[in-house]
C-alpha cells in the first residue's frame, strides 16, 4: 500500500485548488477524475506518474482507479520526453473528410512538420494526431487546433496552418 | 416474498434476488465467468444469459428478479450466444493457460471443452477460433515479478474479478485496467509488474481468477496435470482473527492455500496465511530429541548472534535470519525419545527434590492448541507442584486482561470483529490492525466505505489511518491524558449515557473526581491533540448510536498499560456502549490462540476458565478432577520468572513453543537468565536462540502436523486439521506433555486431542456444551454451555459478571513511561511488527516468500531527524539505548513522528529486544515495549 507522504508534493497548491474549486459542478469527487487530468496536462503539457498519485490523493481515489480513466482517453500524454505540444491538432479521418483528401493531409502536415501522427514537435510547438469524426463534415477535409475547427483544403489553408504551428 | 420460474420450476426468494440467484435456489447452474457471489455482480462477461418469455436475452448475475417472472437457462439461442462468445474469448486466451496446465482449473477452457470449441485434449478445434487465433494479437510475457504470483496477460479475459476483490473485498485499490480495446490490460497501480507495486500480496486476485491470468506460483511450477488433488478444511496458524482455510494438497504436498469462507473470515486471508506455511517444510526442522553433550557446560549460547557478538563497524559479517545450525547442532547428541523424556523427567524432579517445589516453572505458548495449552497447565500444576505457569499472552494482553477482570469482571471480548457492519464509529487504538490482523482490517475498511466513521487514535501511523475520519496522532504514552479528556467532555456536556450509568456502573462520582482534572485546554499540551479536535471527537463520540473499540499491543504494552485499557472500558460504559449490537470492547488478540490458552489456564494466578487458584473452593475441584493436592500461592509471570532464574530461585524450566530470548524484553538479562538455569528443556519446531541454552530438546510437530482445537479474537473455537506428516520422530505437543505427565505420576492416557478436550472442557464452564462434532467447519463461539445452546456473539447485555453484576468505572491520571528521553537518549524507540513477520521470525523467516518481501531490519525515522543526522534510505546506523545496541538500515518516513523511531521486533539480526526496558505495568506484569530513550547514530555499511 502506498506511504502517505505529505512532503515533496508535485502539484502546486494554486493546480489543487483549481480542481478542487470544479468540486460543486459535479456530483461526486471522482467525477473530477478527467477535468483534474485536463488542468494537469494544461499546466505541465503531460501527466506524470506523481501527477496521478496526487490526483487520486486530492479525490480520494486509488493511483489504479485514476490511471484506468486517464488511459480509456487518447488525450493524455504520460511523459516528459513526449509532451502534448502548445498547440494540439487533430485531423479528421472519418469518411467525409477522406473522401475530401484528409488522409493526405494528415501526411502531408506531418511531413512538413518532421513528425508523425500522435508526435509532438522538437520544439513543443505543436501536436498533430489523427482524430474520429469532429462534428464538422461541411468543413472537410477538417482539421482542429485548440478547440477551434477549420477547413483545409488549399495550399494556402495548409501553408497558413503550418505558418501557426511553427 | 417473491416467487420465480426457473425453467419451469417455481422458487421463492427474497425480493432483490438476482436470476442468477434464482436459478441457483432451483438447483440450475448457471455458467460464469465474471460472478463472484462474494463481489458486486457487473455483467461483463455475458456468459450468465437467460431468456425471458417474451425472448430477451439478459444477464442473469446483476438481473434483479421481479415477482412473477419467468426465464429459461438453456435454450438453442443461449446456446449459440454463449458459444459466441466463448470464442472470442478463446481467440485471444493463452491455451493451456498455466491454471488449465497445472491443475486443470482454467473455467474458460474447461467451457471451451463442453461447448465444443476446443477438442478433449484442450486444443482449438471450432474452425472459426482457430481462424480468430490466427489474427490474434503478440502475446506478453508472464510478468514473474513477484515471489507468489504469476501473472499472464495473455490468459486474462478482463472479467473484472481480481480488481473488484482487491477493491471491494481487501480494499487495498490495487488493481485497475488500463488502456482501451485491444489494447486493455489489468494494471497494478501505474502499470508496474506487480512485485514492485503496492501489492500486499494477499492473494485474493488469485483466489478468484477464473483463468490462469493470476496463478500461485508453487502450483502453477509444480502441480503436473494428472496429480489428483485433495484439499483439507484446516484454519490459518498465524494470528488471532483465526481465519479459515483449505488447504490443497498435490500427493503429500501443499500447493496452495485459499480462504475457506465462514461466518468469522468470509473466505478471507492475508499474505501469511496464504504463502507463509512452507516453514513447516524448512530443512531446519528438528526431527529427533536432542541431549546436549558434557563439553557443552557450562551453559551459555552457541551462535555468534545469540551471543550478542557485535556487527557494529564491521568487524564480522552481519547476522543471518535465522541461528548458525551446524554451530549450534555441534552441541547436541541424538537421543531416543525414552532417553530424553527420562532424563528430563528425572532433573526437574531432582531439583524439585534439591531446591523445593517452586524452582520449576514452564512457559507453554498462544501457538499451541487449547488441548496442549490445557495439559500444559496441568503438568506444572500436578506434576511441577505450583502454579509458575505462564505465555506470551503476558508479554501482549495481560493489562487489557488485568483492567477487563477489575472493570467488567470479563476478559473475554465483548463482541466479534464483524459487528463493525452493525455500528456507528469505529474506534482502533494501538493497533496497526492492517498488519497485525489484516483480515480483521478488511472488515473495518468495507465498514468504512459503506459510511461508518472511524477514528484511528496511534503516535505510529498505521495504515488504517488512510481510511480515518479522524487521525489523532498522540503524543506516545499520553493515552490516558487523550481519553481523560474525550470523558471529560462527554460528562461535562451530559452526553454520557446517563440512563446506563444509573444502572449498569458503579464509582461515576470517584472517576469524576479523576477525569474533572482534564478539560481539554489542559489535556492538549499532554497528549499533542489540539483542544477543538478533543471537543470534536468527544461529541462525535457522545451523539454515535453505537460504538466499537478495538485495541492492540500500542495500548497494553505500557507500565500504564491497565491505566491505559481501563479508560477505554470507561468509555464504553459511561457512553452504554456494551452488550448490544456494534458496541463493545475488542482487545484484539495477537496469536491464533491467545485466548484459548488464557482459557485453558496458562495464567499463573487463575485455573482453566480464569478460576483463581487462590480460591480454596475452586481448587479443591481441581485437586479432585487431578487426583492431587495443589499449591494455592499464584506463580510467577513471564519477566518475573526471567528474573527469579537470574537470581537463582528458579532453577529448573520447560518451554513450548516459546522463544524468549527474542520475544522478552532487555535481552542481555534474558541471555543471563536462560544461562543461569540449572535444567531446561524446550519443546519446539526449530533450533531457537532459546534452545540453544536447553539441556534438552524435544522435536515437536508443527500445527500443520497435528489435530486441535484454537480459539480466535472473536472468542470462536476451531479445529485445526493436519495437512501434513511429522518430519522424522517429530510428535505433537500433546503427546509428549501427555508422556511427561505419566512421569510424572498423573495418568494421561490420552490417545486422542479430542479426549484431552473433553477434560479441559468438563472444567470450562464455558466451554463445557462444546465438542469436536458441535464445532464442525465453522467452528463455535464460546460460551457454550450446552451442545445445542445458540451462539451468544454478545457478551453482557444485561449484566456483568462481577459480584452485584454491575461495571466498574476506575479513574486513572496521567503518568509518563518510565523511561523519558533526554540529552544522552533523545528518541523515542517503539517497536512492533510489520506485515509479513511473525513474532521472533522463527517460522516467517523460513517462509520462502514472506523472507524474500521482508528480508531486512530496519528502523523508521521521521524524514526531518533523518535529514539532520544526515542519513538517507538504506544508510545504516547505531541505535543504542541504556541496554543495548543494534546495527541496521534506516527508512525515513512520516508514519512516526518527529523525535520517535520504530523497529519491528522480528530480526535476530538486529533484535529490538536488546534495547527495550523491562520496567513492567505494576497490574498486568507487562513490559513496556512501546516506549524506551534511544541514541542514534550513522554506522558504517556492514560487510558480507
Amino acid at each position: 500500500m502506498a506511504e502517505t507522504t505529505e512532503r515533496k508534493q508535485y502539484l502546486t497548491d494554486e493546480l489543487r485548488s483549481q480542481i478542487l474549486a470544479l468540486a460543486p459542478r459535479y456530483p461526486t469527487k471522482q467525477a473530477l477524475t478527467l477535468p483534474a487530468l485536463h488542468l494537469v496536462q494544461h499546466t505541465y503539457r503531460y501527466v506524470a506518474p506523481e501527477a496521478i498519485v496526487e490526483i487520486a490523493e486530492l479525490l480520494e481515489l486509488a493511483p489504479a482507479q485514476v490511471l484506468d480513466t486517464m488511459t480509456f482517453y487518447g488525450s493524455f500524454f504520460r511523459t516528459p520526453d513526449a509532451p502534448l505540444g502548445e498547440y494540439r491538432v487533430w485531423v479528421c479521418r472519418s469518411l467525409p473528410c477522406c473522401m475530401c483528401g484528409g488522409e493526405e493531409l494528415l501526411d502531408r502536415l506531418c511531413t512538413r512538420l518532421g513528425i508523425r501522427p500522435g508526435e509532438t514537435t522538437a520544439d513543443g510547438k505543436a501536436t498533430v494526431e489523427a482524430a474520429e469524426c469532429l462534428g464538422a463534415c461541411e468543413l472537410a477535409p477538417c482539421v482542429w487546433v485548440n478547440g477551434e475547427v477549420c477547413k483545409v483544403d488549399s495550399e494556402q489553408a495548409l501553408e497558413a496552418l503550418i505558418e501557426r504551428l511553427r | 416474498m417473491i416467487t420465480v420460474t426457473v425453467d419451469g420450476k417455481q422458487v421463492e426468494l427474497q425480493p432483490g434476488a438476482t436470476l442468477w440467484q434464482a436459478a441457483e435456489a432451483a438447483g440450475v447452474g448457471i455458467p460464469v465467468l465474471c460472478h463472484d457471489p462474494r463481489l458486486r455482480p457487473v455483467g461483463v462477461c455475458r456468459l450468465c444469459l437467460v431468456e425471458l418469455a417474451d425472448g430477451t436475452l439478459i444477464p442473469s448475475c446483476c438481473t434483479p428478479a421481479a415477482n412473477g417472472v419467468s426465464f429459461r437457462t438453456a435454450t438453442d439461442r443461449i446456446r449459440d450466444h454463449r458459444r459466441m462468445l466463448l470464442r472470442l474469448l478463446l481467440a485471444t486466451h493463452r491455451i493451456p493457460c498455466l491454471a488449465q496446465q497445472s491443475t486443470g482449473s482454467c473455467l474458460l477452457e474447461q467451457l471451451g471443452v463442453e461447448y465444443g470449441l476446443l477438442d478433449g485434449h484442450g486444443r482449438p478445434a471450432d474452425p472459426a477460433l482457430i481462424e480468430l487465433r490466427t489474427l490474434a494479437l503478440s502475446e506478453a510475457p508472464v510478468d514473474d515479478s513477484s515471489p507468489a504470483i504469476l501473472v499472464d496477460h495473455a490468459a486474462c479475459i478482463l472479467c473484472d474479478r481480481c480488481i473488484r476483490a482487491c477493491d471491494e473485498v481487501q480494499c487495498n485499490d490495487v488493481i485497475g485496467r488500463s488502456g482501451k480495446g485491444f489494447e486493455t490490460r489489468i494494471a497494478f497501480d501505474l502499470g508496474a509488474p506487480m512485485g514492485h507495486s503496492s501489492c500486499v500480496t494477499c492473494g485474493e486476485c488469485v483466489q478468484v481468477c477464473p483463468t490462469g491470468a493470476l496463478v500461485e506460483r508453487r502450483m502453477a511450477e509444480t502441480v503436473r496435470r494428472d496429480e489428483p488433488l485433495r484439499v483439507v478444511a484446516s484454519v490459518c496458524p498465524y494470528c488471532g482473527v483465526g481465519c479459515t482455510t483449505d488447504y490443497i494438497k498435490a500427493g503429500p504436498r501443499i500447493v496452495a492455500v485459499r480462504g475457506r469462507p465462514s461466518p468469522g473470515s468470509d473466505g478471507r486471508l492475508c499474505v501469511k496465511g496464504r504463502y507463509g506455511w512452507d516453514y513447516a517444510l524448512h530443512p531446519h526442522r528438528l526431527t529427533t530429541p536432542l541431549i546436549r553433550r558434557p563439553g557443552y557446560y557450562p551453559k551459555g549460547p552457541l551462535t555468534a548472534d545469540t551471543r550478542g557478538d557485535t556487527w557494529d563497524g564491521g568487524r564480522r559479517k552481519p547476522g543471518s535470519p535465522v541461528p548458525d545450525y551446524e554451530q549450534a547442532l555441534e552441541a547436541f547428541r541424538e537421543a531416543s525419545w525414552q532417553e530424553a523424556l527420562d532424563l528430563i523427567a528425572e532433573r526437574l524432579q531432582e531439583i524439585r527434590r534439591r531446591y523445593g517445589t517452586r524452582a520449576l516453572a514452564g512457559f507453554g505458548s498462544a501457538k499451541c492448541s487449547n488441548e496442549e495449552a490445557y495439559l500444559f497447565q496441568k503438568l506444572v500444576r500436578a506434576g511441577f507442584g505450583n502454579n509458575n505457569v505462564d505465555h506470551c499472552t503476558r508479554l501482549c494482553h495481560a493489562s487489557s486482561v488485568a483492567a477487563l477482570l477489575e472493570c467488567i469482571g470479563s476478559g473475554a471480548v465483548t463482541n466479534s470483529f464483524r459487528d463493525v457492519d452493525r455500528t456507528d464509529l469505529i474506534l482502533v487504538t494501538g493497533s496497526n490492525t492492517v498488519e497485525n490482523h489484516p483480515v480483521a482490517a478488511t472488515f473495518f475498511k468495507q465498514a468504512v466505505r459503506r459510511g461508518k466513521r472511524l477514528l484511528v487514535v496511534d503516535p505510529r501511523r498505521p495504515r488504517l489511518a488512510d481510511y480515518a475520519t479522524w487521525y489523532c496522532r498522540i503524543q506516545p504514552g499520553s493515552d490516558v491524558a487523550f481519553y481523560n479528556a474525550l470523558m471529560h467532555v462527554l460528562i461535562r456536556d451530559r452526553l454520557y449515557d446517563e440512563e446506563f450509568v444509573r444502572r449498569r456502573v458503579r464509582g461515576f462520582e470517584s472517576f469524576w473526581e479523576v477525569v474533572q482534572h482534564y478539560a481539554p485546554q489542559r489535556a492538549a499540551p499532554l497528549c499533542g491533540i489540539p483542544a477543538a479536535q478533543l471537543e470534536e471527537i468527544a461529541h462525535a463520540i457522545g451523539t454515535a448510536r453505537a460504538m466499537m473499540v478495538f485495541w492492540g499491543m500500542g495500548i497494553s504494552q505500557h507500565t500504564h498499560g491497565t491505566d491505559n485499557a481501563r479508560c477505554l472500558i470507561a468509555l464504553c460504559l459511561l457512553t452504554g456502549n456494551v452488550g448490544r449490537p456494534g458496541t463493545g470492547l475488542h482487545p484484539l488478540r495477537g496469536q491464533n490462540n491467545v485466548q484459548g490458552a488464557s482459557d485453558a489456564g496458562l495464567i499463573p494466578m487463575v485455573y482453566p476458565d480464569y478460576q483463581p487458584v487462590a480460591d480454596p473452593e475452586v481448587r479443591s475441584r481441581f485437586e479432585e478432577a487431578w487426583g492431587v493436592s495443589l499449591d494455592p500461592k499464584p506463580g510467577l509471570t513471564v519477566v518475573e520468572t526471567m528474573n527469579a532464574a537470574l537470581s537463582g530461585e528458579v532453577k529448573g524450566m520447560l518451554m513450548m513453543g516459546e522463544n524468549p530470548f527474542l520475544s522478552d524484553p532487555n535481552v542481555n538479562k534474558v541471555r543471563a537468565a536462560l544461562a543461569k538455569l540449572e535444567f531446561l528443556a524446550v519443546q519446539d519446531i526449530f533450533l531457537t536462540e532459546t534452545a540453544e541454552f536447553a539441556d534438552v530438546i524435544l522435536p515437536s510437530a508443527s500445527f500443520f502436523e497435528k489435530l486441535g482445537t484454537y480459539t480466535n479474537t472473536d472468542r470462536r473455537v476451531q479445529l485445526g486439521r493436519p495437512v501434513l506428516d511429522p518430519p522424522g520422530q517429530a510428535r505433537p505437543d500433546w503427546m509428549i506433555l501427555s508422556e511427561l505427565l505419566e512421569r510424572f505420576g498423573i495418568p494421561a492416557d490420552y490417545e486422542s486431542p479430542e479426549k484431552i478436550f473433553r477434560e479441559f472442557a468438563d472444567l470450562t464452564r464455558s466451554y463445557r456444551g462444546l465438542n469436536y462434532d458441535v464445532l464442525g467447519l465453522d467452528g463455535k463461539i464460546w460460551p457454550v454451555e450446552r451442545p445445542d445452546a445458540p451462539e451468544r456473539p454478545i457478551l453482557f447485555a444485561d449484566r456483568f459478571p462481577t459480584a452485584d453484576g454491575k461495571g466498574k468505572l476506575v479513574g486513572c491520571h496521567y503518568a509518563p513511561p518510565a523511561e523519558l528521553p533526554d540529552a544522552d537518549y533523545p528518541f523515542v524507540l517503539n517497536t512492533g511488527r510489520m506485515l509479513e513477520h511473525w513474532h521472533t521470525g522463527t517460522m516467517t523467516r523460513r517462509s520462502a516468500t514472506l523472507a524474500t518481501l521482508a528480508p531486512t531490519p530496519y528502523v523508521e525515522i521521521n524524514r526531518d531527524d533523518a535529514e539532520a543526522l544526515g542519513v538517507a534510505e538504506g544508510d545504516f546506523v547505531r541505535v543504542s539505548s541504556r541496554r543495548g545496541t543494534v546495527v541496521l538500515a534506516v527508512r525515513p518516513t512520516d508514519r512516526v513522528a518527529q523525535g520517535c523511531v520504530f523497529i519491528p521486533f522480528h530480526f535476530r539480526e538486529a533484535a529490538a529486544n536488546l534495547l527495550t526496558i523491562d520496567e513492567l505495568d505494576p497490574y498486568g506484569k507487562i513490559p513496556e515495549y512501546k516506549f524506551c530513550a534511544v541514541r542514534i547514530e550513522p554506522a558504517p555499511r556492514p560487510e558480507g
